[in-house]
């Protein structure tokens, strides 16, 4: 086991977490009148005492990583620094106890930061207006692609298509899909950006929409971006800005200004908010003009200096979630934003882009960069070299830096880079901080020629190994069964090639 | 001055900036057009940093001009609903080991995180009578759309019937992401009873049903006489309040094929109704067309045992525009505070907890149903909500419950259900008490006299 046994093996008859309030109202003896097929038999559910779950619970944190305890150089994820006062300022009762059904009238302090929060971030983009909506970045993107919908379907134009880059984020195809699109990708040319000819060709008059990742997923500025929307607006499309990378751009430049029609951008990456170990996120999606009558309802409007929930847009694509978003999150953000200010963001930006830079830099020698050009906020290295001569891949030394106290780069991705570590240090890194972490790729870098098999069968100091994730995928065990488990046979320990090779 | 958040200094700026071989950091953003650069301008924003004080009082400020349950009384439901959050909750959730944590991608540095989810995912198919749980979605609403969309991929037809008991807004959100693929939802309207009419869902050729449970109106639905008339091809999918499941049967022993719902009730608090938390729980024949994360135990290369996502070519970041769904980034952490909640109430306080709910909210329904010109809209069983009809209009008595009693009395039916623009939807909790449910009753008696 990885130390810790499952909280129903933890289970003893009659243990209890809590008391409940007590009945204090007579029983109208409804219930026992019900027949027996509506209520319920049994239920499976451990029976522990408070300080088991505090102890279980606490013990399975000790078996993870976070941003608390050091780096993730994780591209794409700005895995910054979550500030506490953000969640203080989420917790306070006013927000962390307001019934999302609460009359308008009671509500005015929450709609007032929604309303704001949308102002600050449509500012931050260059853009007409903003949703919270959102709870995810996928979830804008998709939001988005109903609105390009609705927006076509209106004009009467049959645009079916939807182009993205190569080297898009996986949601981008995925949203468009679901959306009903056509996806079609576009190659990146040679410098690993948008190539104007491949994209022109693939323009025509069924393309609504063009996605684009600015900087993109190589975490370089799409150079001719000025050129790119203006053929996809000459062909008539509309043009996305996958705001993922935001964290570059914070305070110098702007998607509204570059042209893009609509964006979103992820709260839990560019503007602090926890990342949970997978989520609640949040997204926004800001829009120009063009788009805005299709926002999804409902929408803050203020009159008269009352703030109120409208749902009266006729050509609104409808709601997308149950309330208002993640709204915890929009607090979260609306916190972060204050605690910046405007100079602030900027020096965000500043921070991020020379981190990234700098700790390219130092690695150039050791591995080599898959587009060596000034990049923004991240990079990304190929270990094509080292796995042709040495067999240790990306996915080796991604798992020796588990041991040597970092997370994992993100691997494999873009997926036009041959064994690729996508990095970004974010601005949250100390000198000291970026320093260690290059200190640790070098020294992978000198045992994967000394030592290669110490790297190829790395981590060797975390509470658990590589797992044979081949095998769990093959029979899946999605759920405890008790005994039933326990009585599996155990699985053989997995042979690797590298150890047979051994 | 440095940031707090950001620490680089001016001399290591000039240290890296040489590393880099550049003189200034404006050099590193030339590779932005410069028409670009020059229109750079930002209005609006504060210029700069406050401090924590001032963010602080201004914050207070903002939450103190909300009306929550801190400060009063409150019977609202419709969704979200006013129960307690065990104190263990905060602080375990908060755990910076917890809250700044990654999706567990590495599975070496994240056993944590994946076997609080596999755990979770085991209550809530213990919960729902169901094999399979996924790892959380964005939140009940867009849970109920997902298990449309997977139903129509599942059986290959286009059209889902949606009961109107079916929260509002979750109809809104599963009309919304059908229209998008051209696909239709079809409203099957409620009998005088509050229940899905049986006949109604027969022998029709559609991908699915989609009912409440309870429904909106807190109604208990026969679900398994609504799977005997429903096409056997068709879905049967239930939006179930998880709450209520200590009491009624699970979903999954009546034939349900998938169930789904918001989880906020099980200690994820409030919030404005987010964060939410989506669950969606499937027959084992549907494991491969679920959404979302999947974690599976594993072994690893020493043969022990733990944790793994699994399934992933189900996955955007896999399949790409063949995925399942665009889905990647969920809710996490609310699954947590759900773990943690379903494993501090337990099998008895899971049971007893929809207990209380249930007989206070009858305790509740009964004496409202006393007062002269107060009727019931609907005679079926119900769980710990219910709607009434008033002998005088909604608005003015909830307004006089707010200025008086410091009670918000309930959600006014009229805005979302013709022909009930004189009825309230009322909810109540185990944490209403019965000195707080008589006062509700005597200011709604003394608003229709």
């Amino acid at each position: 086991m990885s130390g810790e046994k499952s909280i129903f093996g933890l289970s003893a008859a009659g243990r209890r977490g809590m008391v409940l309030p007590e009945l204090d109202v007579p029983a109208d003896g409804s219930l026992e009148e019900l027949p027996a097929e509506l209520l319920r038999a049994e239920l499976d559910f451990p029976e522990v005492s408070q300080v088991d779950v505090v102890r279980h619970f606490t013990r399975l944190s000790s078996l993870n990583y976070h941003i608390d305890k050091g780096m993730y150089p994780l591209g794409s994820c700005t895995m910054k620094y979550n500030p506490k006062v953000n969640d203080l300022m989420a917790a306070l009762p006013g927000f962390a106890q307001l019934h999302p059904r609460s009359p308008d009238r009671l509500a005015q302090g929450a709609l007032e930061l929604i309303d704001r929060l949308g102002g600050f971030l449509a500012a931050v983009a260059g853009m007409d207006a903003t949703t919270l909506l959102p709870a995810a970045g996928a979830h804008g993107e998709l939001a988005a692609l109903m609105m390009v919908k609705a927006h076509f379907r209106k004009m009467g134009a049959g645009r079916t298509r939807v182009l993205v880059p190569d080297s898009a984020h996986g949601t981008n195809p995925a949203s468009a899909a679901m959306c009903g699109f056509d996806v079609t990708e576009v190659p990146s040319n040679a410098r690993g950006s948008t190539d104007l000819a491949a994209l022109g060709k693939a323009l025509d008059e069924r393309v609504a929409l063009v996605m684009l990742t600015n900087p993109n997923t190589l975490g370089l500025f799409e150079e001719q971006i000025l050129e790119v929307i203006e053929l996809c607006h000459r062909a008539g499309a509309l043009v996305y800005c996958d705001g993922a990378n935001s964290n570059a751009l914070l305070g110098h430049a702007r998607p509204g200004d570059m042209g893009f029609d609509v964006m979103h951008f992820n709260l839990h990456k560019t503007f602090s908010t926890p990342h949970g170990g997978g989520g609640p996120g949040a997204g926004a999606v800001c829009v120009k003009h063009v788009l805005e009558p299709y926002l999804p309802v409902p929408r803050v409007v203020n009159e008269g200096g009352a703030y109120r929930w409208s749902r009266d847009f006729p050509d609104s694509i409808g709601r997308i979630h149950g309330f208002y978003g993640n709204f915890g999150n929009q607090v979260r953000a609306f916190t972060y934003i204050l605690a910046l200010g405007l100079s602030g963001l900027r020096r965000i930006a500043d921070a991020a882009v020379l981190n990234a830079n700098y700790v390219k830099a130092r690695l150039a020698g050791a591995y080599d960069v898959a587009y060596d050009r000034s990049c923004m906020h991240e990079f990304v290295l190929t270990g094509k070299r080292m796995a042709r001569a040495k067999g240790v891949k990306t996915l080796d030394v991604a798992k020796r830096l588990l041991d040597l106290g970092y997370h994992a780069p993100t691997i494999y991705f873009p997926l036009i880079v041959e064994e690729a570590m996508m990095i970004e240090p974010t601005e949250s890194e100390s000198l000291e901080s970026l320093d260690g972490f290059v200190d640790a790729m070098l020294a992978i870098a000198r045992e994967v020629e000394t030592e290669p098999e110490l790297v190829r069968h790395a981590p060797h100091t975390t509470p658990v190994s590589r797992f044979d994730e081949v095998e769990a995928a093959r029979k899946p065990v999605l759920r405890w069964r008790g005994a039933e488990a326990a009585a599996r046979p155990p699985a053989k320990p997995a042979k690797t090639k590298e150890r047979e090779a051994r | 001055m440095t940031h707090p958040y950001i620490p680089l200094t001016a001399a290591e700026e000039s240290k890296m900036l040489q590393a880099c071989g550049l003189a200034s950091v404006e050099q590193l953003f030339e590779c932005i057009p410069e028409p670009i650069r020059k229109a750079f301008q930002v209005d609006g924003l504060p210029p700069g940093p406050l401090s924590e004080p001032a963010i602080v009082s201004e914050l207070t400020r903002l939450a103190g001009a909300n009306w929550a349950c801190d400060r009063l009384v409150t019977f609202l439901g419709g969704g979200a609903y006013d129960h307690h959050v065990p104190s263990i909750i905060p602080s375990l959730l908060f755990r910076s080991e917890f809250a700044t944590a990654y999706t567990p991608y590495q599975p070496e540095v994240s056993q944590g995180t994946l076997q609080a989810i596999f755990e979770f995912q085991t209550l809530v198919c213990n919960l729902t009578g169901l094999e399979i749980a996924n790892a959380s979605m964005y939140d009940g609403a867009t849970a109920a759309a997902e298990a449309a969309l997977m139903a129509c991929g599942a059986n290959g037809r286009d059209q889902v019937l949606l009961s109107s008991g079916v929260h509002p807004s979750y109809r809104d959100v599963v009309g919304t992401y059908l229209r998008a693929t051209d696909r239709e939802a079809t409203l099957v309207e409620l009998d005088t009873t509050g229940q899905t009419p049986h006949a109604a869902v027969a022998g029709a050729d559609v991908a699915a049903l989609v009912v409440g449970y309870p429904n909106y109106f807190g109604v208990i639905e026969s679900l398994a006489a609504l799977r005997r008339a429903l096409d056997p091809k068709a879905l049967l999918v239930v939006v179930a309040n998880p709450i209520a499941l200590g009491l009624f049967a699970a979903p999954g022993a009546c034939g349900a094929d998938v169930v789904v719902g918001e989880g906020m009730p099980l200690g994820a608090g409030l919030n404005y109704g987010g964060p939410g938390l989506g669950f969606m729980a499937v027959k084992e024949s549907l494991m491969r067309r679920i959404p979302g994360r999947l974690v599976g135990m594993a072994r690893d290369h020493h043969g022990r045992s733990g944790y793994v996502l699994t399934l992933q070519a189900r996955e955007q970041h896999i399949r790409r525009a063949r995925a399942a769904s665009n889905i990647c980034t969920n809710q996490a952490l609310a699954a947590l505070a759900s773990t943690i909640y379903m494993c501090t109430l337990g099998r008895q306080g899971m049971i007893e907890l929809a207990k209380l709910n249930y007989h206070k909210a009858h305790y509740a329904f009964r004496a409202l149903e006393g007062i002269e010109g107060v009727r019931a809209v609907f005679p079926s069983p119900f769980f710990n909500e219910f709607a009434i009809r008033l002998p005088r209009e909604p608005r003015a008595v909830l307004e006089r419950l707010e200025r008086e009693d410091g009670i918000a009395g309930g959600i006014e039916l009229g805005g979302d259900y013709k022909g009930l623009e004189d009825a309230l939807l009322i909810a109540v909790t185990e944490k209403r008490t019965r000195q707080e449910i008589d006062r509700l009753v005597a200011g709604v008696r003394r608003s229709v006299k």
